[in-house]
């Protein structure tokens, strides 16, 4: 089992993690050096401004009461619901039969203890949308961080950016001006992402629905129309924190912590099918497994599901501490890496899925201890380790990224991004490769590998200064490839240059 | 052929024995709904205990049984129905008279007609279960002297009248709303799952459907309510003879139910006594209700008032009777819907000959019946991508001579679905182009001739009035009656295509007489008014409707003077019609119904394309003898004509307007919106070959064209 313990120090502040070649990290004092190509971006916090405005309290001061108790009563219906019918009624008593003021504040009394009991089965219930969306989002600290969501397209290389502003910006090399995507529902992003197979359709979780953009690439506008988008919502499904596009495009799975049904979207089509289990109280996270098989869902209960998406039955895995954080899978789908709250391991499950059905492991495996380690550094020392926030594993299934939580708090406890050397075959190994470094005082807050990045694999990371950069990791693919042995083909990737080196070390080559 | 065979055993083996065991679950589904329907019918919150006593004395109630048995047949016989009259291609009507056309087919008439006597026996049970209030068609009132005596309780009749109406209705909103559609989903569930997840959606749906009819049937009952009322109370005083023979058993076995034994109903039958007095047998019945209910209400006011109407006791009881006979027959089609869309496994292939018919490559090109067919392509979009060991069976050779038959008979049989489509949208983008480009030429030469006149026209003519302009460049061309009217409407009559309306401001917008000028050139042309028929015919004649018989374009027939004679009169025969409001009504083109229609059937397209690139996508790794490289130029070509005739037609008026989505109804949302799920499958499947294929592509041999717009594809332009 792999720790911290074996990792090489963190750099001394100033300096900057540029690359890895040679089999070891480069680091570099100045950051200019840094930039890959013309993506890299830095996007102040200062120049964006948040959407301040709360739909409820604002209300107040602007509508004029003159209006009946009836069209009021209507209009709260429509607005908010029974509670807020009764609500209204209830403090408009003056105007209302006393019969009927005095038996809807019973019925909303009623209303509240049920509701006040749930949230006590269920506490993240109690959370208003947005801490919601900042608890369950895979960014570190979510509603103070400039770039709120970030998605590589699978097969081009553009990426789409979501800021503060609720604007989602699209970045590609070829072009010099990023389209802007604005519409009146999006509203504090939780998750991008590209429909895969397909050049234009970009899916985004809003607060209140599931936005998809379709982004013809062909076009120069800047600020598309928000008729490109399509809005696809259902009653009780909102705030929505993560998105999944399966791997064949076909369909799109969205969750929310409130709904306890996953819907699983015909995007064209707009109908969804709701999938139910009631244990958990909600889904926080997905993840559909590389090779189409398997989705990770993860709720806000010390609990998650694997489903198989043939026929869309699922195991339930009760875990013991937490919730689960963050997972993510190898490329062949055979593996899943995933991390629990409060707890600073890596925990490992497979499956092995020839039929359908499931037949995995029967407890997950702890694979490398995060636990914290202090670190000596000519500035003093630096705490590293404990809980995670999110893990991605590259394309290739050679290099893991974990980004720790860290403390704010504490100066000596920073965020850190530690990368691990992985193997799946023969057996699965983690080795130590390194810390990633960004600028004096800017933290990791996002991080995504390139999905078609050929020399090896990039690490993108997004930074609380507001600066997205990219790390790429030169290295010779060392595994042999994997022939579509499980359920649904690999994606063969064309570029893909095999060089079978049998047990040897990891091959470098020399990058200029 | 063999498809006849085919058909035997498929719909024998498999599709009867579904609808079967739909329905036995649907049998078995009764008893806990009913129980619910009585719970929630007598429900009365002040009095729980005697409220849940009751309950359970009425649900171990013989009464209870007798009419359960009758609810059972009731299901059976709307399970049958729904065997009888589902598809799996909805039928899509282009204009309000297709529709009319649907409804008064006597298909459906029998269909209305069965359901109404379905509702009334519902209605009948419901009217047992609820209470005393609606037991009888008969009750005991006393009159102003005092003396009590028969009359009608008009609370029993509107049950039974509501009954009859929420059966018609139901019927009447499953023609309009597709109920009778089996529609396909893309995610694979259980068959508990599936249930258990749509159930909520039922229930809801029940509810508020029965909202409606109860709202629709209050207005009916309020204005010719009076009606039923006024026979019924003729045939109970005038003629009671006829009285005692239509009534007197009706209510004989409702009162020896209610007296908890169907002995009893035998013995007042077997009873029969030579000089059988009706009077006798109606005071039987007064003893008897009197004896059980010693208060039955008096139908002294009638109900078709509206403070009669207004009884909310009444009005609830309607709704969750409504609720009660909706939910059964949802859950019905629901348990039907899931059965039969279930997945089908076909072998690929079979070793035994008695099997070798009902494997997939012989399977799949039958025509008949279409659940087959759409069940054959269902599985082999699944097996494509779930299934390697079956998908070997694809590529692999046939023993003895080495073809790769099973290949060669499923992409054969893709790719003519795929040609079929892209012919279909060639053919009606044609007949658009047609009309616009017969359009254009007229407007074209009309505004020259309008400006020849124009210029003769004085500046003060009334431009209000194009009358005489227009019967002036008219003169030479056609005798017209002075029917036709002014000519300011045809742009927007319902026989101007839509193309021309957009073209037309455009080609003379200079002119003030661009909006209301058209010679009669335009009218000549090919009439929109059957349009809408051509097209039901071209989706495979799906609506059975008689007055579907298109009239062939005139335009393009070499005219004689007979012909022009006869042709002439018909368009302004035509032409006449056309100016009524209500034909004008009836044969409005409803706006992206042939859009609709022409994509009624896209979910086998789906099927084969999702199919055909797994396939290949597959073939990449697993097809070692390379069977799939032979046909790839044809796939990619086939799929890349496609791609260009569904562009097209998407750039058609109305072709990409999206639905309006109802938020609850058992009907089908998904046939509305198959053309937009076809042109995402079509091009996530060509994505799905260019990314596996990559760079290979390139040597593969194709026409200039197609290879500009695969690049496209290469490059994620599209």
């Amino acid at each position: 089992m792999c720790s911290l313990a074996f990792f090489p120090p963190p750099l001394s502040p100033g300096k900057i993690t540029l690359c890895e070649t040679n089999n070891e990290l480069v680091s570099t004092e100045s950051c200019q050096k840094q930039d890959y190509g013309p993506l890299s971006l830095y996007f102040p916090r200062e120049s964006l401004k948040p959407h301040s405005r709360t739909e409820n309290s604002s209300k107040a001061a602007f509508l004029q009461h003159s209006e009946t108790l009836w069209i009021r009563s209507a209009t709260s219906w429509r607005e908010a619901g029974l509670t807020g019918l009764l609500e209204e009624i209830v403090n408009s008593s003056t105007e209302a039969p006393k019969w009927l003021s005095v038996s809807s504040g019973c019925v909303l009394a009623l209303l509240q203890r049920v509701s006040s009991l749930h949230g006590a089965l269920f506490p993240h219930l109690k959370l208003s949308s947005e801490n919601m969306i900042a608890e369950f989002s895979q960014v570190l600290n979510w509603s103070d961080c400039a770039v709120r969501a970030f998605a590589w397209h699978p097969h081009t290389e553009k990426f789409a950016v979501a800021l503060l502003d609720d604007s989602i910006k699209i970045y590609n090399p070829k072009s010099a001006t990023p389209p802007t995507l604005k519409h009146r529902l999006q509203r504090s992003v939780a998750s991008v992402q590209w429909k895969p197979l397909c050049a234009s359709a970009l899916a985004v979780a809003c607060q209140t629905c599931l936005l998809v953009w379709h982004v013809d690439p062909c076009s120069l506008s800047i600020r598309p129309s928000s008729g490109c988008a399509q809005v696809l919502s259902h009653p009780g499904h909102s705030p929505v924190t993560s998105i999944a596009w399966s791997p064949s495009g076909s369909l799109l799975v969205s969750a929310s912590p409130v709904d306890t049904s996953m819907m699983v979207w015909d995007v064209a089509a707009e109908s969804s099918v709701p999938l139910q289990r009631v244990g958990g109280g909600g889904v926080s996270f997905l993840s559909w497994s590389p090779d189409g098989s398997h989705v990770l869902a993860a709720t806000p209960a010390p609990l998650f599901r694997v489903w198989e998406t043939r026929m869309w039955t699922c195991e339930r895995w009760p875990s013991l501490k937490g919730r689960c954080e963050s997972g993510c899978w190898s490329p062949d789908g055979s593996r899943l890496l995933f991390t629990i709250q409060g707890e600073a391991v890596i925990y490992s499950l497979t499956f092995s899925d020839t039929t359908g059905t499931m037949k995995g492991s029967k407890a997950a495996a702890v694979v490398a201890d995060l636990s914290e380690t202090t670190f000596t550094t000519p500035a003093g020392d630096i705490i590293v380790g404990g809980e995670v926030q999110l893990l991605a594993w590259d394309p290739r299934g050679e290099r893991l990224a974990v980004l720790l939580k860290g403390d704010s708090e504490a100066a000596a406890r920073p965020a850190m991004i530690a990368v691990f050397k992985t193997r799946n075959d023969p057996i699965f190994e983690l080795l130590p490769c390194g810390f990633i470094q960004g600028e004096p005082g800017a933290e990791p807050r996002l991080m995504q590998f390139s999905p078609n990045f050929p020399h090896g694999a990039m690490l993108t990371v997004c930074w609380s200064n507001g600066r997205i950069t990219h790390v790429p990791f030169y290295f010779l693919s060392a595994g042999v490839p994997h022939l579509g042995l499980n359920g649904s083909p690999a994606m063969p990737q064309p570029e893909e240059r095999l060089v079978d080196h049998g047990n040897s070390t990891l091959f470098t080559e020399l990058c200029s | 052929m063999f498809s006849a065979e085919q058909n035997c055993w498929f719909v024998r083996k498999v599709v009867c024995w579904r609808a079967a065991a739909s329905i036995a679950w649907a049998v078995l589904l009764l008893p806990p709904v009913t129980a619910l329907f009585v719970v929630l019918s007598r429900v009365s919150l002040f009095h729980p205990i005697e409220w849940i006593t009751e309950c359970l004395s009425i649900l171990t109630s013989a009464s209870t049984m007798f009419s359960f048995v009758l609810l059972c047949g009731v299901v059976v016989v709307v399970g049958f129905f729904n065997l009888e009259y589902y598809t799996v291609t909805p039928s899509i009507a282009c204009s309000k008279i297709a529709l009319l056309a649907q409804l008064l087919h006597p298909r459906q008439c029998l269909h209305a007609v069965v359901h109404c006597i379905m509702g009334v026996i519902v209605a009948w049970c419901c009217a047992f279960t609820i209470g005393p209030r609606y037991q009888n068609l008969a009750s005991v009132c006393t009159l102003v002297d005092g003396d009590p005596q028969l009359c009608l309780n008009e609370y029993h009749l509107v049950l039974i009248l509501f009954g009859a109406f929420v059966g018609y209705s139901h019927s009447l909103f499953g023609v309009m709303h597709n109920m009778n559609y089996v529609p396909f989903h893309a995610v694979q569930q259980y068959k508990y799952l599936r249930f258990k997840g749509n159930l909520p959606l039922v229930v809801k749906c029940s509810a508020i459907q029965s909202l409606y009819f109860t709202r629709n049937f209050l207005a009916v009952y309020f204005f010719l309510g009076y009606i039923p009322r006024s026979w019924l109370c003729d045939t109970l005083s005038l003629q009671s003879n006829r009285f005692v023979l239509l009534v007197v058993p009706y209510l004989l076995i409702t009162h020896a139910c209610i007296v908890h034994s169907i002995r009893e109903v035998l013995h007042i039958f077997s009873f029969r006594a030579p000089d059988r007095d009706p009077y006798l047998i109606g005071h039987y019945i007064y003893m008897c209700s009197s004896m059980v209910h010693p208060s039955l209400p008096s139908s002294l006011n009638p109900l078709d008032s509206i403070a009669g109407l207004l009884d909310l006791a009444m009005l609830y009881h309607l709704w969750i009777s409504g609720t009660f006979l909706l939910l059964t027959w949802y859950l019905t089609v629901l348990l039907f819907r899931v059965f039969v869309t279930e997945v089908y496994n076909f072998p690929v292939q079979s070793a035994f000959t008695e099997q070798a018919d009902r494997c997939l490559p012989k399977v799949l090109p039958g025509q008949q019946p279409m659940v087959l067919k759409f069940l054959a392509l269902q599985d082999l979009a699944l097996l494509s991508q779930h299934a390697p060991s079956r998908r070997a069976q694809v590529f692999s050779l046939s023993q003895p001579g080495g073809h790769p038959h099973n290949w060669n008979a499923l992409s054969s049989e893709c790719l003519s679905l795929l040609a079929d489509l892209t012919q279909r949208l060639v053919a009606h983008h044609e007949t658009v182009a047609i009309n616009g480009r017969a359009k254009l030429h007229s407007a074209g030469s009309d505004k020259k001739s309008v400006s020849s006149d124009s210029s003769g026209l004085s500046a003060t003519q009334d431009i209000s009035t194009p009358r005489s302009a227009f019967l002036r460049s008219a003169g030479a061309a056609a005798p017209m009656s002075p029917n036709t009217g002014p000519f300011t409407s045809d742009l927007d009559s319902p026989f101007s295509s839509r193309a021309l309306r957009r073209l037309a401001p455009h080609l003379v917008p200079s002119s003030p007489w661009s909006e209301t000028v058209q010679s009669p050139h335009l009218l000549r042309r090919g009439p929109q008014l059957w349009s809408a028929s051509t097209d039901t015919r071209t989706s495979g004649s799906l609506s059975p409707s008689p007055t579907s018989a298109p009239c062939p374009h005139p335009a393009e027939s070499k005219p004689s003077p007979v012909t022009q004679f006869l042709h002439n009169r018909k368009e302004q025969v035509k032409h006449f019609l056309g100016r009524r409001v209500l034909v004008m009504y009836l044969f409005n083109k409803l706006p992206e119904a042939s859009s609709q229609a022409l994509f009624a059937d896209s979910q086998s397209h789906i099927w084969a394309l999702e199919g055909l690139s797994h396939l290949v996508a597959a073939s990449f790794t697993e097809d070692k003898f390379g069977v799939v490289q032979t046909t790839l130029p044809s796939i990619l070509g086939s799929m890349l004509v496609l791609q260009e005739a569904v562009d097209r037609h998407f750039k058609l008026p109305h072709a990409s307007s999206k639905p309006l989505r109802s938020a609850c109804s058992m009907g089908d949302c998904t046939s509305k919106t198959l053309r937009f799920a076809l042109r995402a499958t079509l091009k996530t499947a060509i994505y799905r070959i260019t990314t596996t294929f990559g760079h290979h592509l390139n040597a593969i041999k194709m026409s200039a064209e197609h290879r500009k717009r695969l690049q496209q594809f290469l490059e994620y332009k599209e």
